[in-house]
């Protein structure tokens, strides 16, 4: 792993190239020649860790969740934390000059910028659907990683392909591991993501100067070690067979579990009930009154849907498993649901499960 | 001699814009306006469960958030003829309302701003001086020559460190560029507080929502907030209190500053006054329901042609006809297969990748028309239907910020200012003033509705055998949105958007009416072809959102057909 804490100048760098740099950058400042001491000084002197922000097939949803971000907040991350070398819903330059900071980026920070991806990549017809600058994604992702430190795929898109990859993925869309084998990568999945999973793994990296422990999708533990039902505040419903059986009902108007109405926590590791959203509004969806969907997991698009079907042969408490539910779309990774009940209590209600949702269950 | 330019990327957008234009003698004569990308959603969302199609289509973008969603949920609705209790509505027009705050505050400040303020220029600004502008603008507590000075130092420090990250290599020092440097200092200042209360009203919107971006609280039949003040895990008078509270605090920032930077911008560049009005048609939706039936509203929706006030027509409501009979898009010039101007009900599109060719088809986005003419959506257009219609609180707030612009400008300036790149803006931040206050009278309705005893959220939907049809629309924060979906036998059959950043973003038809981006450009300014700021200027007024815009639809649920790119 590299480090990313730049504190010598690369000897690698020409020193006659490099003080012709700050004279240019100065004079594309309209500073004056009396700043390029400065400049070099500072140049040679601690840096702010540089990273490079691409975009895809994405609805920078992902990007939102900076302006969420809280701790840190997102002037606090880019004048403090890290050098935000490219993203281009935020970065002032546009056209070639953009893409000449990303570049001169790249070759300053050789081997040392952390690269962060938000987006999935299109692959069919040579990767044409999604263009910057007249190249591929494709294209692109290859050559900005190739000079990276490390990758973090951020959201559910550029971690598994995401919305537009679900079936039947027009565009033959991919998340980054799909494209690069030979870089650590993070996955931070989610849809968008919560920001402290992100700001958490980038702070993790600057300051222990390596990448968090991640599970076998590459996801750091931290965030995604559990299911959500493992932690949900209406877990104690599930247990004693509580359940709301339509928005709006008595027991919704309760806080009782939603699982009956589509939740899908008992499949989805992701610390949401955790972490909450929204800083001090302390929310995520299940606290509102909505299930999970499951944007954590891969292909959740087509996994998790009917979102608001209830997933087959779950162990109700005080009921036995269910076997005539909707079926889900296709087989739900790795976790048999039926784990899910095992030391669920005998329920108190033992109310009768309707197999087949009619219009709002 | 005539000179073309390529800017590609366009930044602080969303998603990937391209716009190419010819300059002659220092202003633009032709300009094209190209979406670079496509994912195909609706082809994805074929015989799925309609109550779904709400989280797929929100993921159309994160920038606008919540509206796909709103639109969706209101288009299945429309095919189902069901309607949701007032307490359902009145939750979906505060989630409406919170996020447009911050969508255009965002929009202002994060992706505009660096337009028209010289951050480089702040250096030179003497603190001091910088309050008393600001004081004479102002009552804003925030405006003190100690925050000055502090702002002033954070930029000091990241130019002395060599490191600009998202301010390296812009335009800073450009000619065109005419705000003096305290004037600068303080729109720095307030870009960086306008960080911090846009994330106040995401807090308000994740109370309701459950999350932001992408709310999940929303239903096919009303919404999943669950509604009793007698229950510690439901909307309570807690929770309702904090929202109230946080849409305060950044109604605040919106009449005492945003308000203020916008009139100050448009008073000491109004020389840019006149540039940029484009496509004076413009078309916007009704929207913030008072009741249940959705049969009036808070915003007025209607079109007005041609740049004439006079010729102002409204929409009655949901279910106006005028509308959605009239509603066309054309490929003509897009990177599809055939040649057509359809209905959205009869699309049928096959995506076939090209390059770009300046004479024939150049964007993945189609070219919507109403009543065969291209139309600007937007908060302009809202603004403009809502004065031109003797609308109360609008024409009182658009005179309002015209007498600041004048005041502060020396010159009297009347209506007809708000046509342009500016008058964009301007409209902007007067619709998110006057949202602030309709979020919280509906915040009003819903607490007195909940006192009543109401407590209902939600109707369930009954997806009958056969065929339905229907159209969900939505002013958005860049404007007119419709979802058109036909449902069979209780799957989805085909779905189609019709998107603000189409309308505006959208390429020429058949009969070479150039799209709204690519008209405003005509006769703007270029300065220096190498940067080209003045194009930034004009685009960005628009709020481009480009993943919003570039769709397709195969109703026949065709493979997609596979030709190779040259």
């Amino acid at each position: 792993m590299a480090d990313t804490v730049n504190k010598t100048l690369d000897p690698r760098l020409n020193r006659r190239g490099f003080l012709k740099g700050c004279t240019m950058a100065a004079a594309a400042l309209g500073l004056s020649e009396t700043m390029v001491p400065k400049m070099v000084e500072a140049a040679t002197s601690a840096q702010r860790p540089p990273v490079i922000w691409l975009h895809f097939q994405e609805c920078t949803g992902c990007s939102e969740t900076l302006l969420r971000g809280a701790h840190p907040d997102l002037a606090r991350l880019i004048l403090d934390i890290i050098s935000l070398d490219y993203h281009e819903t935020v970065m002032a330059a546009a056209g070639h000059q953009a893409e000449e900071a990303m570049h001169q980026s790249m070759e300053k920070n050789a081997g040392k910028y952390l690269l962060v991806v938000e987006g999935g990549i299109p692959l069919a017809e040579n990767g044409v659907y999604c263009k910057i600058a007249g190249k591929n994604a494709v294209d692109i992702l290859k050559e900005v990683a190739a000079k990276s430190a490390a990758i973090i795929a951020y959201g559910t898109c550029a971690t598994f392909g995401g919305v537009q990859a679900a079936k039947p993925n027009p565009t033959g869309a991919v998340g980054v591991d799909s494209i690069i084998s030979d870089k650590p990568i993070i996955n931070i999945s989610g849809c968008p993501p919560n920001p402290v999973n992100l700001l958490g793994t980038i702070l993790h990296y600057l300051t222990f100067n390596r990448l968090p422990a991640l599970d076998g999708l590459k996801r750091p533990k931290f965030a995604y070690g559990r299911r959500i039902h493992d932690h949900c505040e209406r877990r104690a419903h599930f247990d004693e067979g509580r359940f709301v059986e339509q928005f709006g009902d008595q027991f919704h108007k309760l806080g009782y579990c939603l699982y009956k109405v589509g939740c899908k926590g008992p499949e989805t590791f992701a610390n949401c009930p955790v972490a909450r959203f929204n800083n001090e509004a302390g929310v995520w969806p299940v606290s509102v009154g909505h299930g999970c969907i499951g944007c954590t997991e891969p292909n959740f698009w087509d996994t998790m849907t009917p979102f608001y079907d209830r997933i087959p042969n779950v162990k109700i408490p005080g009921s036995g498993i269910i076997e005539d539910a909707d079926r889900l779309g296709t087989k739900i990774l790795g976790v048999t649901a039926a784990a899910v009940g095992v030391h669920a209590a005998v329920g108190i209600g033992k109310r009768l499960i309707k197999g087949k949702s009619d219009g709002g269950e | 001699m005539a000179q073309k330019i390529t800017i590609d990327p366009i930044t602080r957008i969303e998603g990937h814009l391209r716009i190419d234009v010819e300059v002659d003698g220092g202003a633009i004569t032709n300009a094209w306006s190209s979406g670079q990308m496509f994912r195909g959603l609706e082809i994805i969302l074929q015989g799925r469960d309609p109550r779904d199609a709400q989280h797929f289509v929100q993921r159309i973008c994160g920038v606008c958030t919540t509206v796909h969603a709103l639109a969706s949920v209101r288009a299945v609705e429309d095919a189902l003829k069901l309607e949701i209790p007032l307490n359902a509505q009145l939750i979906r027009n505060l989630v409406q309302g919170i996020h447009c705050l911050q969508d255009h505050i965002v929009h202002f400040y994060a992706l505009s701003a660096l337009d028209w303020v010289d951050v480089v220029s702040a250096l030179d600004a003497d603190p001091v001086a910088t309050q008393r502008l600001a004081e004479s603008l102002s009552n804003w507590p925030g405006n003190s020559a100690k925050r000055f000075a502090a702002v002033k130092a954070k930029v000091q420090a990241l130019v002395e460190s060599g490191q600009l990250g998202p301010f390296a290599n812009a335009y800073w020092g450009h000619a065109a560029m005419k705000l003096p440097p305290e004037a600068n200092l303080m729109a720095v200042s307030h870009y960086l507080e306008a960080l911090d209360y846009q994330r106040k009203a995401t807090v308000a919107l994740g109370i309701i929502g459950g999350k932001d971006p992408h709310v999940q609280n929303l239903a096919v039949g009303g919404v999943a907030t669950a509604v009793n003040p007698d229950n510690q895990a439901t909307l309570n008078m807690e929770r309702l209190y904090k929202i109230k509270q946080q849409v305060e605090e950044v109604r605040d920032f919106i009449n005492n500053v945003y308000l203020v930077d916008l009139a100050a911008v448009g008073a000491l560049y109004a020389e840019w006054l006149p540039y940029g009005a484009g496509v004076t048609n413009y078309l916007a939706a009704p929207d913030m329901p008072t009741n249940a039936a959705a049969t009036s509203f808070d915003l007025p929706g209607g079109t007005i042609m041609g740049g004439d006030l006079a010729s102002v027509k409204l929409f009655s409501d949901f279910k106006d006809p005028s509308f959605r009979d009239n509603v066309q898009e054309s490929i003509a010039r897009g990177w599809y297969d055939g040649d057509w101007q359809k209905h959205p009900y009869e699309e049928d599109t096959k995506p076939k990748p090209g390059d770009f060719d300046e004479n024939g088809r150049y964007t993945w986005l189609k070219a919507p028309r109403f009543e065969g003419k291209p139309m600007q959506v937007g908060p302009l257009a809202q603004m403009l239907v809502g004065y031109a219609s003797g609308h109360d609180e609008i024409v009182k707030r658009v005179n309002g910020a015209l007498d600041l612009v004048s005041s502060i400008a020396g010159v009297r300036v009347g209506p007809d200012a708000l046509f342009g790149t500016l008058g964009r803006h301007a409209a902007r931040a007067v619709r998110c003033s006057l949202m602030a206050d309709l979020t919280l009278k509906h915040w009003e309705m819903l607490v007195d509705n909940i006192g009543k005893g109401d407590l209902e959220i939600f109707n369930p939907p009954v997806f009958p055998k056969g065929e339905q049809k229907g159209m969900g629309w939505h002013e958005a924060p860049r404007g007119l949105l419709s979802h058109w979906i036909i449902i069979q036998d209780g799957k989805i059959k085909n779905y189609q958007c019709v998107v603000p950043s189409t309308w505006n973003a959208g390429p020429r038809d058949s009969q070479d009416q150039l799209g709204p981006y690519e008209a405003s450009l005509l006769a703007n300014p270029i300065a220096d072809p190498e940067r080209p700021l003045e194009v930034l200027r004009t685009i960005h007024s628009f709020d481009p959102c480009i993943a919003c815009a570039i769709h397709m639809l195969d109703p026949e649920g065709r493979e997609v057909v596979k030709v190779k790119a040259l």
